[in-house]
């Protein structure tokens, strides 16, 4: 973290409600943190938090109710210039090829084919998919897909990547793998990411603070900075006595909410 | 519902058996059971389209009812496709206009033709009014419903990327609705050889379905036979063209 350089990411006593009247649905309750620029913030909760939809309010997709919500400087009015959203299902063209769908940002800013295919090359290289260009998605393994969901977002080059729950439906080794690929191509560019996850371990492994939330309607109920050296092992860094700390820690923040919902719920 | 894989050899086999059987028992019973006046048989009907086709009549027949098709097809492909995706996504005027678009769906189209004919004379404007207003429905609805039903995280992931409204409907919109349209034209197709036909029912001097009123006028029953063999041909051929298009279009599935 910089201090007192300006946050890429700020929120303030952010509210997000659905519905009106009585059928009111809060979905986030007085959200308030910051991301500075270049920082990885992990956020973790349990199912139906809303950890989701604050993210989808950052990217400019939901309506904030109440709060304030501040983008590169900018108060969030629509989808906010240099935010790159990755989705949990890859939201890849089925359409398109591998080659199409990572040029799809370079093709809406205008870029040439030339210029643009050379980009593709290097951005496909970077995820280690050489070769699959002229595929389509469908031929693809969930974690190709999700290497391709990653060269697209790389393509459109954002100041803060917003990750929502990106690795979620790949099976456990694949996980680790493209987790470990992540984390190094995000240490080479150093970007801001804010990574909406319910694996606690993926988050310490990747993240420099883990944002606690609570069950809906979502706070964020306790923060913890990631004091691991990098550049890490996304691997065996799960082994250093620190990982276990800190994952004890958040694990006791977020079942002590989980327990305390349920009961809430049967009675 | 699931039947055991079969060859394809074995499948065509089966076909030809099903069709010489269906053929062979109206041949065989015609004339011979009952006057082959009322259903005639398939050997002169077969003769009749040959002998159309010698003296020229079939093709003259046949261009004018294709002409109409076809154009009205088109027609009210692209037309319905084009309302529906623009009020699929116009929010809240969908909700304004769908009801009447309800309302002139439910009208019998056939009713028009007459209507059609005041308004464009018995030339091909009419005709391709008559397909235009059966087909456009069609493509109307299924559009609408494509649009409806593309995948909202692709919609999201485009405003992500701050895409304007022309990229978000060529790489994601009509891709989406391909499928949709495809089916449109699958059905437009039946619907359109009707809407030929019975426009020129209604009154034409030229068309297949003038043909057959010709020869319904006689008690020709060999002539509607032949006229309605030709239809047929028309839909079967177009429909390979479609589903052939379709394979292309598709290949990505």
């Amino acid at each position: 973290m910089i201090d007192g350089a300006p946050p890429m990411i700020a929120l303030r006593d952010v509210r997000i409600a659905y519905g009106a009247g009585i059928r009111t649905t809060v979905a986030v309750e007085r959200a308030t943190f910051a991301v500075a620029a270049g920082e990885f913030v992990a956020l973790v909760g349990p199912s139906g938090c809303g950890k989701s939809t604050l993210l989808k309010a950052i990217a400019g997709l939901v309506p904030v109710t109440s709060g304030e919500l501040i983008v590169d400087g900018t108060a969030v009015r629509g989808v906010p210039e240099r935010v790159g959203m990755v989705f949990q299902n890859d939201a890849l063209l089925p359409w398109k090829t591998v080659r199409e769908n990572v040029r799809l940002p370079l093709a809406l800013r205008g870029l040439g084919r030339e210029e643009a295919d050379a980009e593709v090359r290097r951005l496909l290289a970077i995820v280690q998919l050489e070769g699959f260009e002229s595929f389509y998605p469908r031929a693809l393994s969930g974690g190709m897909r999700k290497r391709v969901a990653l060269a697209r977002a790389l393509a459109y080059d954002p100041a803060t990547f917003l990750m929502d729950e990106p690795f979620g439906p790949l099976d456990a080794l694949t996980r680790m793998r493209i987790g470990r690929e992540f984390l190094a191509i995000w240490e080479r560019v150093g970007k801001s990411v804010v990574f909406v996850t319910h694996d606690v371990e993926e988050a310490i492994a990747l993240a420099d603070r883990v944002l606690v939330m609570s069950a809906r309607p979502g706070r964020i109920k306790a923060e913890y900075a990631i004091d691991l050296p990098r550049p890490r092992d996304y691997e065996e860094i799960r082994f250093a006595p620190r990982f276990h700390e800190l994952q004890r820690e958040i694990w006791h923040a977020l079942t002590g909410e989980t327990a305390l919902s349920e009961t809430v719920d049967a009675s | 519902m699931t039947a055991a894989p079969q060859s394809k050899a074995s499948l065509w086999i089966g076909r030809l058996v099903v069709g010489v059987v269906l053929l062979g028992a109206w041949e065989f019973t015609s004339g011979r059971f009952y006057n082959d006046f009322w259903i005639s048989r398939p050997s002169a009907i077969l003769a009749r389209v040959g002998d159309l086709a010698a003296s020229g009549d079939l093709w003259f027949n046949l261009q004018t009812t294709l002409e109409e098709t076809l154009l009205g097809l088109a027609i009210g492909i692209v037309g319905g496709t084009a309302f529906g995706v623009a009020l699929a996504s116009s929010g809240r005027f969908s909700g304004w206009i769908y009801p009447y678009v309800m309302a002139l769906y439910s009208l019998p189209k056939v009713a028009l033709a007459p209507l059609f004919v005041v308004w464009f004379g018995i030339a091909l404007p009419s005709k391709v009014a008559m397909v235009t207003s059966l087909v456009i429905f069609v493509a109307f609805y299924n559009a609408y419903e494509g649009v409806r039903n593309i995948d909202p995280d692709l919609l999201d992931m485009m405003k992500t990327y701050r895409a304007n409204r022309a990229a978000t409907l060529s790489w994601v919109v009509l891709p989406s609705i391909a499928v949709w349209v495809l089916t449109s034209i699958r059905l437009g197709i039946g619907l359109a050889l009707i809407g030929s036909v019975i426009a020129e029912l209604v009154g034409a001097n030229r068309g297949i379905g003038y043909y057959i009123t010709k020869s319904a006028g006689t008690l020709d029953t060999t002539g509607i036979f032949a006229g309605l063999f030709v239809i047929m041909i028309v839909a079967i051929a177009l429909e390979a063209i479609v589903s052939a298009g379709e394979r292309r279009l598709l290949r990505y599935r």
